[in-house]
């Protein structure tokens, strides 16, 4: 196969799926979740195409019976286009076989397509319940008319329709041209199935894609290739919001492959256009050659003072000191503190880490008279769209935006810098340009999981009961312009609930926040928050319990106390079913033998649990660390309650087990250093990230089956592994870890 | 700019290109065989392993100029109809979440498994401790090559 042949066909398999996407669109509707009462955005035609059954949106049934199903949300690693419509094929009776599943473009007509927040399931799950319900009760409308026999006697299984008194039967194929005359049902007359005859929702089904993964099939942002593309790479300040003064553009002008080389004056959001210099060649290696001959001078800005340190020695001395703002403040903390019979102080601190997805940051984009055609891995596709009209001018209307794979989230691509970057490029180029950012920008220009500082006081009475609790959290704002007015805005994931466990448990509870000033970029890291708040404070309760000479798992039944379900308080309140949580503590206690097994020295468990993004969440974490100090994780069990159903079991096996591994990774691993504002390390060499020797050697995953809504899996199953993991440490060792990343502490013991 | 004649997945091909042109980059942008992926460009991170003369190799530490006629050997050509028994064995194991890493994970498996047909946990977590899987799929990577390993001495028997 030459060259242009295979660009061909690239280009058009990209162009089929923007099609096939928007053809959808005039018989297209969508059941908004948003409203409790479902209602119709674009209204159903009643002239069909030929040969095509399109009830809605996200279906389309061919005469030869291949079913094509849309998906809406980005694929980002976490299954959601296997996942979602397998809950459409389940309630359309369809053999798995016989579905192909598109990505859908950018398109209202799909409702809010953002992959974030562990949303995507709970957000859509009942409305594809009526999707798939609502193709399958026209079809056999369509069969009924056919056979001339009620409703009532057909029943639809492995797509076709069946009627079992004469033994006749009508494939799916066969009755689509009838199908797509039938008026579409009211949502709500539509029966959806008993989940006891779900024949595919539970199930292992492997992931959609993973044909195109094992063969190395161009299914990711960066793959994407166009007829006469151009490649772009885009030099920031090292310092965030440093300026542009000049560069040697002439010179990079002159070098081979390189097409255009210019300035971007950009704007000083973080999340934006941030100022730099474009270099595009006819090469993603010419691209990159010409950048290491390029020289900038740059105004560094006021960030140029910001270290690690600094802001180290700035929460210390405010550790002493009350908070700027209180997030609770039940009975009296500190007299409490007074009147215990034994006190803990403890400081816990942990760094910025980044993503570090896997596939760095990549965007290609077209500017062609007046308007945009971009491909993107994105997870917020509406935002890349929102930014361009916003910085460049260019109305929603004219901006087309493929949604392509995306090689790993986590919440980086939630933040549209690098399509924005892409589309400015794009404006100056006369065709279309693919802008790839290298490991180093991706690691220096992350919108980072932000660091912070937790001072700590717990107070235990005579019986061991946990009395007061006090916790000044120092944290991370960068100042922001709100109404005209500079306001230091709380770093996005760099914020704590007064809700959060055990704010609403301890009858003394104080706690306090004081964000520091900062120029660093901050953005939400799979689990925000949760992610570092469970460590520091499952962490700090084992200290606790075993201050109180109680084993852990009792005294956190213990705080949990009785009552059934908390409702959330104030503006970040959490509303908190206690029972789900014992359910799964108990459960996990119960599978790892809590309490039965003795360890020697060096080996041990520990417990801890944690709610997040509507899931119920708790681990014992099993591990050896030799004397020489080298941490093992032999075993983890999680128990969760995620509700009614889960979609694909394979799929959300290996969301746990990732989140797991995960987890492990950015407790033992990752982190960045600051120093004069800029981040210190650049690459996997000085930035290491969990590798398979320190994977565990086993984590057996238990959904519990309960009867509350569907929710989804992304995110809750990694918070708990850090403190199960320090707790099991402690156990081990009698070491207690209170800095992360953990290579920081010794662990050796003898 | 030169002109290099390569052996790739049991074709000739042609390119003219820089000399220190990275093999990942002449995959990628000139040749459309874009299963080879970029991570790091610094050989750190294992996506971009490719066979040269049979030895797992990280395409973007490989300049053009240094391949003379060693045969390179991409994902895309593993197996003629993609049916190697690590493809099989990822797909029946469901092992990628993004698989943006695993055609690399696939590579230097294959490559150990060629060396080591029945390799334990060990063997696996020795050979593949330079491949990042930033989703954490290492679990399900060590069942996969023991599949593969099972699924290859049927084929063979």
């Amino acid at each position: 196969m030459n060259d242009q042949h295979l660009e061909n066909a690239s280009r058009r398999d990209f162009m089929r799926k923007s099609v096939l996407a928007s053809g959808g669109l005039a018989l297209g509707f969508y059941f908004n979740s948003a409203n409790s009462a479902t209602k119709q955005i674009a209204k159903p035609s009643t002239v069909p195409e030929t040969g095509i059954f399109k009830p809605n949106a996200f279906i389309h049934i061919a005469t030869n019976g291949t079913v094509t199903l849309i998906s809406k949300q980005p694929e980002i690693g976490q299954g959601i286009k296997t996942s979602l419509p397998m809950v459409i094929a389940e309630e359309l009776e369809v053999n798995w076989k016989d579905v192909v599943i598109l990505q859908g473009d950018l398109n209202p007509i799909y409702g809010s397509q953002s992959a974030g927040g562990s949303r995507s399931t709970p957000t859509n799950y009942e409305e594809f319940h009526k999707l798939g319900a609502t193709a399958r009760t026209m079809l056999i409308s369509a069969a009924a008319d056919i056979l001339k026999v009620p409703v009532s006697e057909l029943i639809a299984k492995d797509s076709a329709v069946h009627h079992s008194a004469t033994g006749k039967q009508l494939s799916y194929g066969q009755l689509v041209e009838k199908a797509a005359t039938l008026a579409v049902p009211a949502p709500e007359t539509v029966k959806l199935k008993d989940s006891k005859e779900y024949k595919l929702l539970g199930t292992r089904i492997g992931g959609i894609d993973n044909p195109g993964v094992v063969t190395g099939k161009p299914l990711f942002g960066i793959d994407v290739q166009l007829p006469g593309l151009l490649y772009a790479v885009y030099e920031k300040s090292p310092v965030f919001g440093g300026k542009v003064v000049s560069a040697n553009l002439d010179k990079i002008k002159s070098l081979p492959g390189v097409k255009y080389a210019f300035i971007i004056e950009g704007d000083s959001n973080l999340k934006g256009l941030l100022p730099g210099v474009a270099i595009v060649a006819d090469s993603t290696w010419s691209a990159f050659s010409a950048r290491k001959q390029l020289d900038v001078v740059w105004n560094d800005g006021t960030g140029a003072t910001e270290s690690w340190a600094g802001f180290t020695a700035q929460a210390k001395a405010l550790s002493t000191k009350p908070g700027t703002e209180v997030l609770r403040n039940d009975g009296d903390a500190k007299a409490a503190h007074k009147s215990a019979d034994k006190t803990v102080e403890a400081s816990y601190s942990y760094p910025f880490i980044s993503h570090a997805s896997i596939e760095p940051q990549n965007c290609t984009a077209w500017f062609k008279d007046g308007t945009f055609e971009l491909w993107a891995p994105t997870q917020n596709p509406e935002a890349g769209q929102k930014i361009i009209t916003e910085t460049l001018g260019i109305p929603k209307e004219k901006i087309t935006l493929h949604i392509t794979r995306s090689g790993g989230g986590f919440g980086r691509r939630l933040i549209p810098d690098y399509i924005i970057e892409a589309a400015a490029i794009a404006q100056h180029v006369k065709g279309p340009v693919k802008l790839t950012w290298t490991r180093e920008d991706d690691l220096r220009h992350d919108q980072f999981r932000a660091g912070g500082f937790h001072f700590l006081k717990g107070g235990i009475n005579q019986q061991g009961k946990l009395i007061s609790w006090q916790n000044h959290f120092v944290t991370f704002g960068n100042k922001v312009l709100k109404d005209g007015k500079s306001t230091l805005e709380l770093g996005s994931g760099a914020n704590l609930s007064g809700d959060e466990f055990p704010g609403r448990w301890v009858e003394n509870c104080l706690l306090e926040q004081t964000p520091l000033e900062c120029n660093i970029p901050m953005g939400p890291w799979r689990a925000p928050r949760s992610n570092v708040l469970a460590w520091v404070f499952h962490s700090f309760i084992d200290e606790l319990a075993h201050a109180a000479g109680r084993d852990p798992l009792e005294f956190r039944l213990d705080i949990l106390g009785n009552k059934d379900f908390i409702p959330g308080t104030g503006k970040q309140g959490i509303p908190y079913d206690v029972n789900r949580m014992k359910h799964v503590l108990q459960h996990v206690a119960e599978k790892a033998d809590w309490g039965k097994k003795t360890f020697p020295k060096g080996q041990g468990q520990g417990i801890a649990f944690h709610f997040s993004h509507q899931g119920y969440i708790a681990h014992v974490a099993e591990v050896t660390v030799s004397k020489a100090g080298v941490l093992k994780v032999d075993r983890v069990i999680v128990s969760t309650d995620i509700g009614a159903q889960i979609v694909n079991l394979s799929g959300a096996e290996n969301q746990v087990q990732g989140s797991v591994i995960d987890g492990l990774g950015a407790l033992m691993f990752q982190d960045l250093n600051i120093e004069k504002g800029r981040i210190v390390q650049s690459n996997f060499g000085d930035y290491p990230m969990i590798r398979i020797n320190d994977a565990p050697t086993q984590v057996d995953v238990h959904f519990l089956k309960t009867e509350y809504p569907v929710t989804g899996l992304g995110e809750p199953a990694l918070p708990p592994l850090a403190p199960a993991v320090c707790n099991a440490i402690f156990a081990a060792t009698g070491i207690r870890v209170r800095e992360l990343p953990l290579l920081k502490t010794d662990l050796s013991w003898s | 700019m030169s002109k290099y004649t390569l052996h790739i997945n049991g074709t000739t091909k042609t390119v003219s290109v820089a000399s220190d042109t990275p093999l990942l980059w002449v995959l990628r942008d000139h040749l459309n065989l874009v299963g080879t992926k970029f991570g790091c460009g610094i050989g750190q991170c294992g996506a971009c392993t490719v066979h040269i003369d049979g030895e797992p190799t990280r395409a973007c530490q490989t300049p053009i100029s240094t391949l003379g006629n060693r045969k390179v050997t991409t994902i895309e050509g593993l197996d003629p109809k993609g049916e190697h028994p690590l493809q099989k064995a990822w797909q029946e194991l469901d092992v990628p979440q993004c698989g943006y890493c695993q055609a690399g994970q696939i590579m230097t498996a294959a490559a150990l498994l060629k060396k080591t047909p029945k390799p334990s946990d060990t063997d696996i977590d020795k050979a593949l401790t330079g491949h990042l899987c930033r989703c954490g799929t290492y679990l399900r990577i060590r069942k996969g090559i023991h599949l593969a390993a099972e699924i290859a001495s049927k084929e063979s028997a």
